[in-house]
């Protein structure tokens, strides 16, 4: 509870580095709380922002944030054989399956069947209410702010994303592949259309995967 | 309909039929250790590009502004092992100042 509890609160954070990179992107607080209320996965709804707000297309947009939003269906899959649910509940909890509600339901998987479960909701829940909360007041105050620059919000939405990869680059060939992928994407941004250099970069990681 | 509302709805939809397959599907179909080697190596891809493009581009430009100014603190606050919302906050201040004061 305690670490579902802070957890929730933790990402809440995130929600506002979202709602407000999503209005400097030029999406309204509508579409903001919509991505928020129904993607409902940080990685994939920065992604979307960024490629749009790059003046990427809706197609390359969506396919960004689809790709990133495979991981889901992998903690589905863990989760599901652990929760056991169907009907509306196998909805909601699907809903709700997340990097940070699979983690702490693993992480409590020592202390029993039921602990795993209610970490697992209690995780979801919690962060789904303060991230979409959250995502709201960023969403305003940006709205409110005018010229994003002088509040530096062009510089929170690359932090974010570096914050985001940041714990993956665990090893030398995984710190590799991402300066190759980021020097890739520059170099390409002036030839490609918009949003291409970052969805071409996914080819690279599914091909260097393939090799390995 | 704009693009907005096209990224907005098709990514939340494809978002949730990931999520519901994920729970649906037969676990032998996912847990191929291909899928999960590439699985693990597409965010960093993706991530960094993203990094990257939102840093140093505008619409298909390539720029250097005060942004590199934000990118490089936060570089230095990850290297501090600062927390998430630190990280954001210390790029946000230090570009906001290059940007109003040079």
């Amino acid at each position: 509870m305690r670490d579902s509890l802070s957890v929730s609160l933790t990402v809440g954070a995130y929600g506002v580095a979202f709602g407000a990179a999503a209005v400097a992107n030029g999406f309204t607080v509508l579409q903001s709380c919509m991505l928020s209320l129904l993607t409902f996965s940080g990685a994939s709804q920065f992604a979307v922002i960024g490629v749009l707000g790059a003046g990427g297309s809706a197609l390359s947009g969506i396919a960004t944030a689809s790709l990133l939003g495979v991981r889901n269906a992998l903690y589905g899959v863990i989760m599901a054989p652990r929760l056991k649910v169907s009907g509306l509940t196998r909805i909601v909890a699907a809903q709700i399956t997340i990097d940070e509600s699979t983690a702490v339901a693993l992480g409590q998987e020592p202390r029993g069947i039921d602990a795993m479960r209610k970490g697992f909701w209690y995780t979801g829940i919690g962060v789904f209410v303060f991230w979409n909360l959250f995502t709201l007041a960023g969403a305003l105050g940006a709205q409110a702010m005018g010229d994003i620059r002088a509040f530096g919000l062009d510089s929170a939405v690359p932090a974010a994303f570096l914050g985001l990869v940041w714990p993956r680059l665990t090893g030398k060939f995984e710190r590799v592949l991402a300066v190759g992928c980021a020097l890739f994407a520059i170099v390409m941004t002036p030839i490609m259309p918009a949003g291409l250099p970052i969805i071409a970069t996914a080819f690279i990681a599914i091909v260097i995967g393939l090799k390995r | 309909m704009s693009s907005f509302w096209i990224a907005t709805i098709g990514t939340s939809v494809i978002a949730f039929a990931l999520k519901f397959s994920g729970h649906s599907v037969p676990e032998r179909w996912l847990s191929h250790p291909k899928i999960q080697r590439i699985n693990a190596l597409i965010p960093i891809a993706l991530l960094s590009a993203l990094v990257a493009v939102q840093s140093f581009s505008e619409k298909s430009k390539l720029m250097v502004d005060q942004r590199l100014v934000g990118l490089s603190v936060a570089i230095i606050a990850l290297f501090l092992k600062a927390p998430f919302p630190v990280v954001v906050l210390s790029a946000a201040v230090s570009s906001a100042a290059v940007y109003r004061w040079f």
